[in-house]
């Protein structure tokens, strides 16, 4: 008799427990989560939404067009040229990102004197803003005041049209965000260099390994990690990248530097196709998504590996 | 023998000075060159070959800048934007980080997800619902509508998170046993204790937010709610060839961040390194 009351109460003040955590809990999270709903989840619903209707000038929605975006977009020129102009963009930008950052955080690990300034230098550039970065090499890149063309004239290089050839303008884009990220490059791959144990270093040296040595077979290796976490870091913002375009070049010319953000900001801003552009944002979204699943799949291999 | 190897040492120590160098000069080269033209005179900024060293000092430039724009007005919004997002991004995280890591809940594991997602979804996937809603509800062109998306931070979360999970949870239950309420252990004793990881999210939330470009270009529309990224590409609109003058702007606007990056470096680079350790 008495065995049987205790099982029936059990799981109920089980329950009674788990719903008493919950409400400890919930005002906690509660502010978190009420932002994410508003300003992530129900946006990202919402445009899946809006990628299947018509929309009138002020982004109501009108009618459901189905995929019809979809298919638009992928026999669409100019998007297919978007996405080509990102590829190329990040093609341009993420080796030359991750060989800058290797150099200078191995060059700033070493053990001399006044390194710390050198640490400092080289890292200079995570305070600055794509846009600030933008502005000082549109005047770099100046068809006459520039000094880009100026240095090159003094080894004897014809004057480069930067911003307006399209052979030039993407890469004219490129340089600043290069630029920008070697130094958060540096940083992360400085600490992941700071974090291997001087033993391995030592034995090595016993071992009769030069530096060269040292480099390729303990640091290459040890900092795979942080190598690979700034791989899929700057590939995603590559894929994200807006305002360097949008100050140097608007996109321009004749589209050679539209990049996938700068043609959904303009589909929607100017054109008003709310519909089109919520399509072209989950297209990103998808890329990006898999690009992230890709990397933690490939952090599991590595962990189960140790 | 040790002769030929401590001249090899030397001169090896020598070009790798060289390197750190040559290095150094690449990366610091555009910083310098715009410092350099903000303070050239007009008579100097249009003359061939340009100038690679400093000629000028005219500091009316800057004058000349803020009077072009009103700079100052942009510094302030975006500090308006900047601070706000930063003090309500600490106050959330830590809440969020404190029921992580000390309250035991059904479901933990899938809140966590739901907070890591938030970090898979770009930005400008979202951007445009967003900017309808902010448009909806009248936000546009006011710091509300600045600073709202960005009130909550999963990345800030997990940061706090992991700093809590290292303070002993004897300490939580001491508390508890003195009849210490939740909110009065977080804000009393785990905050205080928490601070070199607060300093952290505080730094780099706010220069996230300084350097923001695309939300703030969205949302707003008058001049004097420009922030300071859209502000400095206006004047350069308006002042096509008087380059001594937008780079002094540009100056002038980088300015809090390079002073934040002199005096914060560490808890900087603690905060952009934070998301490799967690991976």
């Amino acid at each position: 008799m008495e065995s049987k009351v205790n099982l029936q109460s059990k799981p109920s003040m089980h329950r009674l427990r788990e719903l008493k955590d919950w409400l400890r809990a919930f005002p906690f999270l509660a502010p978190s989560l009420i932002v994410f709903t508003i300003f992530v989840f129900v946006p990202l619903i919402r445009s899946v939404i809006m990628s299947l209707y018509g929309t009138n000038p002020i982004g109501q929605m009108t009618n459901f067009v189905g995929l019809k975006y979809y298919q638009r977009l992928f026999t669409s020129p100019a998007y297919i040229n978007s996405m080509l102009v990102t590829l190329k963009f990040v093609l341009y930008t993420v080796p030359a990102v991750l060989i800058f950052g290797l150099l200078l955080a191995t060059l700033g690990n070493l053990r001399l004197k006044g390194i710390s300034i050198f640490r400092v230098l080289f890292s200079l550039t995570i305070a600055i803003s794509g846009a600030t970065a933008a502005l000082i090499f549109m005047f770099l890149y100046h068809p006459l005041i520039g000094i880009f063309n100026y240095l090159l004239s003094l080894v004897g290089i014809s004057s480069i049209p930067w911003l307006i050839s399209t052979k030039w303008a993407l890469i004219a884009v490129a340089i600043p965000r290069i630029w920008l990220q070697t130094g958060f490059a540096t940083v992360l791959l400085l600490a992941g260099m700071q974090g291997i144990s001087e033993e391995y270093y030592e034995a090595a040296k016993i071992d009769g390994a030069g530096f060269w040595q040292s480099w390729r077979h303990i640091t290459l290796p040890l900092i795979t990690p942080s190598l690979f976490f700034l791989l899929v870091v700057t590939t995603l913002g590559a894929f994200q990248t807006f305002t360097e375009v949008n100050v140097l070049t608007g996109g321009g010319p004749v589209n050679s530097t539209e990049v996938i953000v700068q043609e959904i900001y303009r589909s929607f801003y100017f054109n008003g196709q709310y519909g089109l552009a919520s399509a072209q944002a989950l297209i990103l979204f998808v890329i990006i998504l898999v690009l992230t699943i890709i990397q933690f799949g490939v952090l599991e291999k590595r962990v189960n590996y140790e | 023998m040790i002769k030929s190897n401590r001249f090899l040492k030397g001169t090896g120590k020598v070009l790798l000075y060289l390197l750190l160098i040559i290095c150094a000069v690449v990366m610091i080269f555009p910083l310098y060159t715009g410092v350099l033209t903000s303070l050239l005179g007009p008579e100097n900024i249009s003359t061939y070959p340009p100038k690679i060293f400093p000629v000028d000092f005219r500091w009316q430039n800057y004058i000349d800048a803020a009077r072009q724009a009103p700079l100052l007005r942009f510094i302030l919004n975006s500090f308006i934007q900047s601070g706000g997002v930063m003090i309500l991004q600490l106050i959330t995280a830590s809440l969020a980080a404190f029921a992580f890591a000390f309250l035991p809940f059904k479901g933990k594991n899938f809140v966590f997800l739901i907070f890591l997602s938030t970090m898979m979804i770009p930005w400008e996937s979202t951007i445009i619902p967003n900017y309808l809603f902010i448009q909806k509800i009248g936000w546009d062109d006011t710091y509300m509508g600045l600073i709202a998306p960005f009130m909550a931070t999963a990345f800030g979360t997990f940061l706090l998170r992991q700093f809590f999970m290292s303070i002993p949870k004897d300490l939580y239950d001491a508390a508890k046993i003195d009849g210490c309420s939740n909110l009065r252990f977080l804000i009393k004793i785990l905050l205080p204790l928490a601070r070199p990881a607060l300093g952290t999210l505080a730094v780099y939330s706010f220069l996230q937010t300084y350097n923001q470009y695309l939300w703030p270009l969205l949302i707003t529309n008058s001049t004097n709610m420009r922030t300071v990224q859209i502000g400095i590409t206006m004047l350069q609109v308006f002042e096509r060839e008087q380059w001594q003058i937008v780079l002094a702007g540009v100056v002038t606007i980088m300015i809090p961040t390079l002073i934040l990056f002199i005096v914060a470096n560490r808890q900087l680079i603690r905060g952009l390194t934070a998301g490799a350790i967690k991976g």
